[in-house]
C-alpha cells in the first residue's frame, strides 16, 4: 500500500463506519459492534501512519490529483500523526464504553453515526493542509457534536445546548472571516504556501489583525480566558459518553489548530502575537482552575478543569521554544487520556453512588475499592504527581518557562498545579473517603450497579486509559524524545513545506 | 466598487452585532445569518471583484485576455452558504424544541443547566 493512502484511510474508515451504522440503526447491537469495530479499524490506520511519520518524516498528497498550493492537500507531520493516533485510541476506548452507557433509544436515534462523523471530523481537522477544509472539518465536528449534545433532547441538554450552539457559531464566523481576509492578503489557502507567501506581505500590522481573528475564533473553541463560558455551561449535560469524547478530543482541535497557524503562518510578530498568547495562557489556568475548586457537581468541576489545562497548552505555544512546544504536545496528549478517563469514571461514580452531587454522594472507597484505584491514578496524573504523565507534562513546561525566563508563567503554572490537586483531593474525600449520607446502603459494587457482565464495558476503557497514563509517565523518556521531534518539525516548517510541495520545489 | 462594498459590509456588520446582543434568541439567529452574509460579501470584496466576466480562456489563448471575475472566492462563499444554510435549519430546530421544552426565548431565563443562586454552582 502507498504511505499517502494512510492519510486518507483515517477519514474514509470514519466516515464508512458513519453510514453503515446509520444503515443498521434499527438494530442497536449491529450499530453498536460496528462503531467499535470502525474505531478499531481507525486506531490500526492511525499507529500504521505514525509509524510511517515516524520513520520517514512528514508525509502528503494532494485529492485528485491536483498539484499543491492548487488542490486540497492533506498533509501529516510528527504532530498531526500523533494526535490521529490519540483520536483513534479514544474513538475505540470511548465507543466500548458507550455500548454499557448509552440507552438503546439513543443509539436506534443515530448515536453511533454522529460518533463516527465527529471522529472523522476531528482526523481531518489534523489532517488537513488548507485553510478553508479546516473550516468545513471545523463545521462537520461542530454539527455532530451540536446533534450529539442534545441527543435525548432533555431540559438541561437543550439549555446548554442553545448556548454552545450559540458561541460556536460566531466562532466560526470569526475563523471564516479571518480565512477571507488572509485569502486576500496572499491569494492562498495552502498553508504550507501561506507560511511561504506571508513573507512576501508588506503590511505586517494586517497580518496581525488577522492573527487576532485567528485567535478569537479558535479561542473560543478552545476555550480559552476569556472565551470560556459556553464550556461549563454545557459539557455536564449530555450522557458521559458524550462528556468524555468532547472533553477528550473537541477542544483539544482548537489548540491544535492554534499551535498549527502560530508555528506556521503567523510568526512575523512574534513579540505581540504570543506576548498575548501567554497572558491568555496565564489568565485561563487560573480563572479554570478557581471555577473548578467551588463547584460540587463532579462533572461541572472536570469541565472546568479543561479550561484551566487548555492554559498550560498555550502556555508552551506562547514560549515557542523546542522545550515549550514539546512540553506542550506531551501534556495535550497526557490531558485527553486523563481527562477522559475522570469524565469516564464520574459516570460509573454515578452509577454506583447515585449522583454526580459530590454532596449527595460517599462511601465508593469501602464499595469499590478498584475504581477508587483508577481515580487516584487519573486525578493524581491531572494534578502533577510523580510519576505519572502529568508531572513530566509540567516540569517540561515550567523548565522551559524558566529557560525562557517567564518567571511569572512557571509560578502561575504551579500555583494552579497545587489548586488543581486541591480540588481532586475534594472529589476524593466527598465521594470516595466519607460515608455515604444515606450509609451502606446508598452505594452499590460494580457488579451490582450493572448486571449481566456488561460493567466490564464501563471498567475496560477506564483500565486501559489509567494503564497508558502509567505508561506515559513510566517511559516518559522515549515519549519526551519523539515529542521533541515533533516540535522540531513545528519550528522549522521545511519538512513540512517540502511534504507538500514535493521535491520540486 | 471595493469601497461601496466595504460600506456595506460595516453597515451589515454592525447591524448582525446589534442583533447578536439580543437576549431574544431567535433575534440571535437572525444576527448570524445576517453576520454570516456580510462574511460572504467580505470573502467576494477581499477576493478582488473584478466585474461578472466569467474566467475563460478564449480559443488559441493561454491565460484570459480581459480581466476576469476570480472563480475561487465564489467556490468558497457556495461552500459557506450551504454550510451556513445547514446550521440555520438545526438552530430553528433547536430553538423551538428549547422553547417547548423550556418555555422561553429569552437567553436569561433559561438557567436549568446553570440555576442562579446556588453557592458553588448547581448542586
Amino acid at each position: 500500500m502507498k504511505p499517502e493512502l494512510l492519510l486518507v484511510a483515517p477519514l474514509v474508515i470514519a466516515f464508512a463506519t458513519g453510514i453503515a451504522t446509520f444503515l443498521a440503526r434499527r438494530r442497536p447491537r449491529l450499530a453498536g459492534a460496528l462503531s467499535v469495530g470502525g474505531a478499531a479499524l481507525l486506531l490500526a490506520a492511525a499507529l500504521a501512519l505514525l509509524a510511517q511519520v515516524v520513520a520517514a518524516g512528514p508525509i502528503a498528497t494532494q485529492a485528485a490529483n491536483w498539484p499543491a498550493p492548487f488542490g486540497i492537500t492533506f498533509v501529516a507531520d510528527l504532530l498531526s500523526a500523533i494526535m490521529v493516533a490519540t483520536t483513534g485510541v479514544m474513538a475505540l476506548v470511548i465507543a466500548v464504553y458507550a455500548l454499557a452507557e448509552i440507552p438503546r433509544p439513543l443509539e436506534s436515534a443515530g448515536f453511533h453515526t454522529f460518533y463516527q462523523i465527529l471522529i472523522g471530523g476531528v482526523c481531518g481537522a489534523f489532517l488537513t493542509g488548507d485553510l478553508f477544509n479546516l473550516y468545513v472539518w471545523f463545521e462537520v465536528n461542530l454539527m455532530a457534536s451540536f446533534a450529539l449534545l442534545v441527543l435525548g433532547g432533555s431540559r438541561e441538554q437543550l439549555d446548554g445546548g442553545i448556548k454552545y450552539v450559540a458561541i460556536n457559531l460566531v466562532a466560526t464566523a470569526m475563523f471564516l472571516v479571518a480565512v477571507a481576509v488572509l485569502y486576500g492578503l496572499t491569494g492562498t489557502l495552502n498553508m504550507a504556501d501561506l507560511h511561504q507567501s506571508v513573507g512576501r506581505v508588506g503590511d505586517v500590522g494586517l497580518l496581525t489583525v488577522v492573527a487576532c481573528l485567528f485567535l478569537l475564533g479558535f479561542g473560543i473553541k478552545s476555550a480559552v480566558f476569556p472565551l470560556f463560558f459556553w464550556l461549563p455551561a454545557s459539557y455536564h449535560t449530555p450522557p458521559v459518553t458524550v462528556s468524555a469524547l468532547f472533553a477528550a478530543l473537541l477542544t483539544k482541535v482548537g489548540v491544535y489548530a492554534l499551535i498549527r497557524v502560530f508555528t506556521l503562518i503567523f510568526t512575523r510578530d512574534v513579540a505581540f502575537t504570543h506576548t498575548v498568547l501567554l497572558v491568555v495562557a496565564g489568565l485561563t489556568m487560573v480563572t479554570g482552575v478557581l471555577g473548578a475548586v467551588a463547584q460540587m457537581q463532579v462533572r461541572r468541576l472536570l469541565a472546568f478543569h479543561i479550561i484551566s489545562q487548555i492554559g498550560y497548552m498555550i502556555m508552551g505555544l506562547a514560549l515557542m521554544t523546542p522545550l515549550a512546544l514539546a512540553g506542550a504536545i506531551y501534556f495535550m496528549l497526557h490531558n485527553i487520556l486523563a481527562k477522559a478517563n475522570l469524565f469516564l469514571i464520574s459516570g460509573v461514580m454515578r452509577r454506583t453512588a447515585g449522583s454526580f452531587d459530590l454532596g449527595e454522594i460517599g462511601g465508593l472507597w469501602k464499595a469499590n475499592p478498584a475504581l477508587a484505584l483508577l481515580f487516584a491514578v487519573a486525578a493524581f496524573s491531572l494534578a502533577g504527581m510523580p510519576p505519572l504523565s502529568g508531572f513530566w507534562g509540567k516540569l517540561l513546561l515550567i523548565k522551559a518557562g524558566l529557560d525562557a525566563e517567564s518567571y511569572a508563567i512557571a509560578a502561575v503554572a504551579l500555583t494552579v498545579g497545587l489548586l488543581t490537586l486541591y480540588s481532586m483531593v475534594k472529589i476524593w474525600n466527598e465521594g470516595f473517603w466519607k460515608p455515604h449520607p444515606a450509609g451502606d446502603g446508598g452505594v452499590v459494587t460494580l457488579a451490582a450497579a450493572l448486571p449481566g457482565g456488561r460493567v466490564w464495558l464501563l471498567m475496560a476503557p477506564i483500565v486501559v486509559l489509567a494503564g497508558l497514563t502509567v505508561a506515559m509517565g513510566l517511559f516518559a523518556g522515549p515519549v519526551v524524545r519523539v515529542m521533541l521531534t515533533a516540535a522540531d518539525q513545528l519550528l522549522n516548517s521545511d519538512a513540512y513545506v517540502a511534504a507538500v510541495f514535493g521535491s520540486g520545489r | 466598487m471595493a469601497s461601496l462594498l466595504a460600506v456595506l459590509i460595516g453597515a451589515m456588520v454592525a447591524a448582525a452585532s446589534y442583533l447578536l446582543l439580543s437576549r431574544n434568541v431567535v433575534r440571535f439567529l437572525f444576527g448570524f445569518v445576517l453576520l454570516g452574509n456580510a462574511i460572504n460579501l467580505a470573502i467576494l470584496t477581499v477576493g478582488r471583484y473584478r466585474g461578472p466576466q466569467p474566467p475563460l480562456v478564449p480559443d488559441g489563448a493561454a491565460v484570459p485576455t480581459a480581466a476576469v471575475a476570480n472563480a475561487l472566492p465564489q467556490a468558497l462563499i457556495l461552500t459557506a452558504i450551504v454550510i451556513g444554510f445547514g446550521i440555520l435549519a438545526f438552530s430553528v430546530v433547536l430553538i423551538y424544541r428549547a422553547y417547548e421544552e423550556l418555555g422561553t426565548i429569552n437567553s436569561d431565563e433559561m438557567q436549568v443547566a446553570e440555576p442562579a443562586g446556588v453557592p458553588g454552582g448547581p448542586r
